[in-house]
């Protein structure tokens, strides 16, 4: 066919295209488009109107320089007016622009939404594609609202061609994704089910993905589509190579077709009806024996249609999952295919043996591919293969071949790619503790791993070696004699040295009476070590060092002698200078009885699931994305709105009336109330009340109360301002009226905090029945951890009780705990609730990063909900060592010559929680004329960044 | 499908066509991202790639590269032949098609890309009806300056 006939060449646009393509540099490049960007203006402005000609070369013009990745500013409405041409290639060219540079000017949408209403009314099937593609490229929610509602009507009518037909359902198809409740559902429904039978196979093709997508969320409306699917997949799948004319692909029968209807049973569970079913298995061993029979055609496009509708209908097998005959054969099939001299196809076959592996049907069918596997991972040249190898060796590996595995694992491991070796580190872990039979393997498995790849040995692998082993007594010695053996290596990991440490620590005593591991040489092989080591490995071996006092006596004096010498005593590090005083008076001090107790072995850890398969879990999805995905799958636990429900019982049940008197508003009875009291009082009798609660609830948070194991009232009024008072410091006074003070001193280190709650009798009079309790309201309890200590009942007169708080950040958060404080004063109960100082940032770890790394990081947080920003007026004087000192008691790194304006400043940091980290980077801009602030806060999820946004704009 | 991206050995892009709503500014990203990934692979490794939460399918037709993003359950196989089937398509109607067709005539590549492709899902596979529509397009417009066009066909060839 020549080229020559073809379009309608216009002759301007080649010239500037070729034009373009003779620059020889970017910016002659940018000259030469800012010159027809100037000569488009002008004849857009011009006096004289324009052709439709002229027009169209132009908007295609535009448009060529918007996708050259420039921005395109004007246009839109002579792109506009192109749709209302008579002229269908000035009417594509307007759509195609509209397409691409989709304007939510409101004036402009409306024209456009109005001249696509003119031409789906027009009844010319060529111009109603057009507006129909145009609806689907765009796919707005506009769009949606504008055209929802008419298109199912199109799609069924009776007198619409087929190619309307076709782009109508994948038009409609593209609306639903966008916004499913634009879409009604109704009457049309049945009848696109039954599109399934139409003569024409391309509304066949379209209706099914339309079909597809529907049925997923509304199952029972569509079910009737199973049986036409099946008929119409078998009538396929039994026609001879060429019955399908034009649907046929390389001699094989509408490919596209069969595999989007294998994939819209997979929707279903297998049919009830057994002449349906029984067809459908038929169909599928069609394709099944279809797979051996020899090939029609040598091109790899026969070939790649074929496997196609082959591992389709093998999807299908595995998920149904209840043919053992078809399952044993798909992974025959299978297995042929991973030996296939084409890379696409192991690469297929190992990714989809990987899901008949979980098959109870297939797993022992997989298992005998073993060898071909390993293979696979020793020589494929593609790391992506490699991966699915992998991949595969640990879905199929079982009790029975889980020492070949993991040996073969580690071995790959040596010459992984970096980019993989975390993942396998994480799998090894897990299947050598999955599968260990005896445990001295596992201990074994894991100093291998470090000793290989210690680099990406995470925390929670080494961790849980050490909970397994202070678990299990009868591997103890066997671990202590290895790491032992370990250390001796001239280099070892930092890794090696921290389990090591560890493991002597505890269990060194059971090795000391071989003379080769004899207390001394433990001591002396661990600190040869000690100078190497950063300083959290330095501050562990400190910890070993005074377990071996206790452990062994004998090595007092030379262990004392390295905790007195300066550079422990005097260490800059104020965490390891405290250990070597620490300890240093403490064995000094402590009598061997206390200081057995006080350093006893470490009681076993509560059995858990392990932290390193959610560790692999998130590992899977990449860096940010993978923060989001958590968040999704769980969207209650961090929603607040979501999380909102008031609670019927704290309505239905009233609190004793001896609480309308609560502490928080009442002063002892004989002094007079205080003026500010009095008001509260006020409040709080009615806040009590149970009629009245609902009411005064101000904010979100306040309704999201629950009533803890007690029942607690609802915080007092000014909690927020007195929690808000916390977020920049850990340690002040949190609440004092005339009976009580509340003082909080609190540290915080990683994803773990630890509180001390000073309670102060301020009367002369005995505090009777006195608990302070801390309540999670609402899902906070799956968030944060916080163990409390009970505290004596009486508090005497005068006198101050300690109450110490473990806390530990489960995940993000954004509510704090109540703090709940009752007793009994003066023959009532005073009961008093506040917000215990907890945020969410005080679990910040400061970084800093140069400012390269910063913007970088930046841009990647771009997207809209990642960043919340607010702008305020300044409430304290705007002093800027203020604001630092504010900023860095918030928790980030100060980030200096990041911010081109000195003025500003810039932080980073991340939020540690048990589950997951939240890199957070803030920005601040002061200014000083308008008295104002606009504080930005980019993080990786999306809550986390409105939160501290609101947290910290209070402070300033 | 997600996208397709066509581009050349050189990462120039000639062809960007999403199917999902993103910013400018990350279709930039992405783009750059992937055209970065798949030329630094080497010509015999396999046409997928898992790329974030998606599965990227690539082939090569001389010095264009066709890329298409899919998502988790989506079929491989048949998404390397969708890249085909588009190429044919192409090279039916410029007749054997080059880079330099796409660049000049891009407007067109789109067109039939529409054709065979809406909303990310096939609409018609069948050669005769794509092309069908697309000439119906072409018989419907004003037989004007044709003339270029044989001149631009001829550098075409010499080119390539």
């Amino acid at each position: 066919m020549p080229a020559v006939s073809k379009g309608d060449g216009m002759r301007g646009l080649a010239v500037f295209i070729s034009d373009i393509r003779n620059c020889k540099s970017k910016e002659a490049e940018i000259k030469r488009i800012n010159k027809e960007l100037a000569n488009i203006r002008s004849k857009f402005k011009g006096d004289k109107a324009l052709d439709g000609y002229s027009k169209k070369k132009y908007v295609c013009k535009l448009l060529f320089i918007f996708l050259l990745g420039h921005d395109i500013d004007f246009g839109h409405m002579e792109a506009v007016n192109l749709l209302s041409s008579n002229k269908y290639t000035e009417k594509q060219i307007g759509y195609l622009f509209i397409s691409v540079l989709v304007n939510s000017n409101s004036e402009l949408i409306r024209l456009i939404n109005n001249a696509i209403k003119n031409d789906l009314a027009s009844r010319n099937p060529t111009f109603m594609c057009l507006a129909l593609h145009c609806i689907a490229n765009v796919g707005s929610r506009e769009m949606g609202e504008a055209f929802a509602a008419d298109i199912p009507r199109i799609l069924v009518a009776g007198d619409s061609m087929d190619s309307v037909k076709q782009s109508a359902a994948l038009c409609l198809l593209r609306l639903y994704k966008a916004s499913p409740d634009l879409v009604p559902m109704g009457e049309w429904t049945a009848r696109v089910v039954h599109l399934l039978n139409d003569q024409h196979m391309g509304v066949v093709t379209a209706a099914v993905s339309l079909i597809t997508c529907l049925c997923k969320k509304n199952p029972d409306d569509f079910k009737t589509c199973i049986s036409l699917a099946v008929s119409r997949l078998s009538r396929i799948v039994s026609s001879a190579s060429t019955d399908l004319q034009d649907y046929t692909y390389y001699f094989v029968p509408a490919p596209w077709l069969s595999v989007k209807l294998l994939r819209l049973l997979q929707c279903y569970p297998p049919p009830e009806d057994a002449a349906v079913k029984g067809r459908l298995v038929e169909c599928l061993e069609t394709v099944l024996n279809k797979a051996q029979e020899p090939p029609k055609s040598k091109k790899v496009q026969h070939s790649n249609a074929k496997n196609a509708i082959l591992l389709e209908t093998i999807s299908l097998i595995i998920h149904y999952d209840s043919e053992p005959n078809l399952l044993v054969r798909a992974c025959n099939q299978l297995g042929q295919f991973l030996q296939h001299r084409e890379t696409n196809l192991r690469y297929l076959a190992l990714e989809s043996m990987c899901t008949l592996a979980s098959s109870e049907f297939s797993h022992e069918a997989v298992k005998t591919h073993i060898d071909t596997v390993i293979n696979a991972l020793k020589t494929e040249r593609d790391v992506s293969v490699r991966q699915r190898a992998a991949d595969l060796l640990y879905a199929m590996c079982d009790r029975s071949n889980a020492k070949q595995i993991v040996s073969e694992m580690l071995r790959y491991l040596e010459t992984a790619d970096y980019a993989i070796r975390e993942e396998i580190v994480l799998k090894v872990a897990i299947l050598a503790e999955k599968y260990a039979v005896d445990y001295s393997w596992y201990v074994d498995t894991i100093l291998n791993l470090i000793r290989i790849a210690g680099d990406y040995v995470s925390e929670e692998v080494w961790y849980r070696v050490l909970q397994i082993v202070t678990n299990r007594d009868d591997v103890q010695g066997y671990a202590a004699k290895t790491v032992f053996e370990a250390l001796q290596a001239p280099a070892c990991h930092e890794n090696m040295v921290k389990v090591g440490g560890y493991i002597l620590g505890e269990f060194g005593n059971l090795i000391a009476g071989d003379p080769r591991s004899s207390p001394p040489v433990q001591f002396s092989l661990l600190h040869s070590k000690f100078h190497l080591c950063s300083v959290a490995t330095r501050a562990l071996l400190l910890s070993t060092y005074i377990k071996f006092i206790n452990l062994f006596p004998e090595t007092k004096a030379t262990i004392q002698g390295v905790l007195r010498a300066g550079s422990q005593l005097r260490n800059a590090d104020v965490e390891l200078q405290q250990r070597a005083v620490e300890y240093l008076t403490l064995s000094s001090v402590a009598s061997t009885d206390v200081l057995a107790t006080v350093l006893e072995e470490m009681p076993p850890f509560p059995e858990r699931e392990s932290s390193i398969l959610a560790k692999l879990k998130r590992k899977k999805g990449p860096g940010a994305a993978s923060a989001l995905d958590d968040g999704r799958r769980d969207p209650s636990s961090n929603d607040i709105n979501g999380g909102v429900e008031p609670t019927p019982s704290t309505v239905s049940t009233p609190s004793p009336s001896a609480d309308l008197l609560g502490l928080r508003a009442a002063p002892p009875p004989a002094a007079p109330p205080a003026p500010t009291a009095a008001g509260n009082l006020l409040v709080d009798v009615f806040s009590d009340g149970p009629a009245a609660q609902p009411s005064l609830g101000p904010t979100p948070e306040e309704a999201f109360l629950s009533p803890g194991p007690e029942d607690i009232g609802p915080p007092i009024p000014e909690a927020d301002e007195l929690l808000n008072k916390f977020v920049c410091k850990n340690n002040g006074v949190l609440f004092e009226n005339q009976l009580l003070q509340i003082g909080v001193k609190s540290e915080f280190r990683q994803n773990l905090g630890r509180m001390y709650l000073f309670y102060g009798n301020k009367t002369s009079v005995q505090f009777q029945n006195f608990s302070p309790t801390v309540v999670h309201p609402g899902d906070l309890q799956t968030q944060l951890a916080v163990q409390t200590k009970r505290v004596a009942a009486q508090v005497d007169g005068g006198a101050q009780v300690q109450q110490v708080l473990n806390i530990e950040c489960l995940r993000d958060f954004l509510t704090p705990p109540l703090l709940s404080v009752r007793f009994r004063y003066g023959g009532a109960t005073q009961s008093l609730t506040l917000k215990l100082p907890v945020t969410i940032n005080k679990f910040f770890q400061p970084t800093e990063m140069a400012a390269q790394d910063f913007f970088q990081r930046w841009k990647q947080l771009s997207l809209p909900l990642q960043e919340a920003q607010k702008i305020f007026k300044a409430n304290h004087p705007m002093d800027a060592e203020v604001t630092k000192a504010k900023l860095l008691g918030f928790g980030s790194a100060l980030l200096d010559n990041v911010d081109p304006n000195p003025e500003n400043f810039v932080g980073a940091g991340i939020i540690q929680t048990k589950a997951l980290q939240v890199g957070c980077l803030l920005r601040l801009e002061p200014n000083a004329q308008a008295q104002m602030y606009r504080l930005t806060l980019r993080t990786s999820k999306e809550p986390v960044s409105r939160h501290l946004c609101e947290l910290l704009a209070q402070q300033f | 499908m997600q996208f397709m991206l066509l581009f050349s050995r050189q990462g120039k892009l000639r062809l960007q066509k999403w199917y999902v709503p993103l910013s400018d500014k990350e279709k930039k990203k992405i783009t750059r991202e992937l055209v970065q990934t798949v030329l630094a692979r080497k010509p015999k490794m396999c046409s997928f790639l898992e790329w974030r939460d998606l599965k990227i399918v690539y082939k090569r037709y001389a010095s264009l590269y066709f890329c298409c993003a899919i998502e988790d359950q989506d079929n491989e196989l048949i998404t390397l032949e969708i890249i085909h089937r588009y190429v044919e398509l192409l090279d039916k109607y410029f007749g054997s098609v080059c880079e330099l067709d796409i660049i000049f005539n891009f407007e067109k590549a789109y067109f039939i890309l529409d054709e065979f492709l809406l909303g990310g899902e096939v609409q018609e596979t069948s050669k005769k009806n794509v092309l069908k529509a697309i000439e119906q397009a072409d018989l419907l417009q004003e037989k004007t300056e044709n003339i270029y066009h044989s001149k631009h066909f001829h550098w075409c060839k010499k080119a390539y």
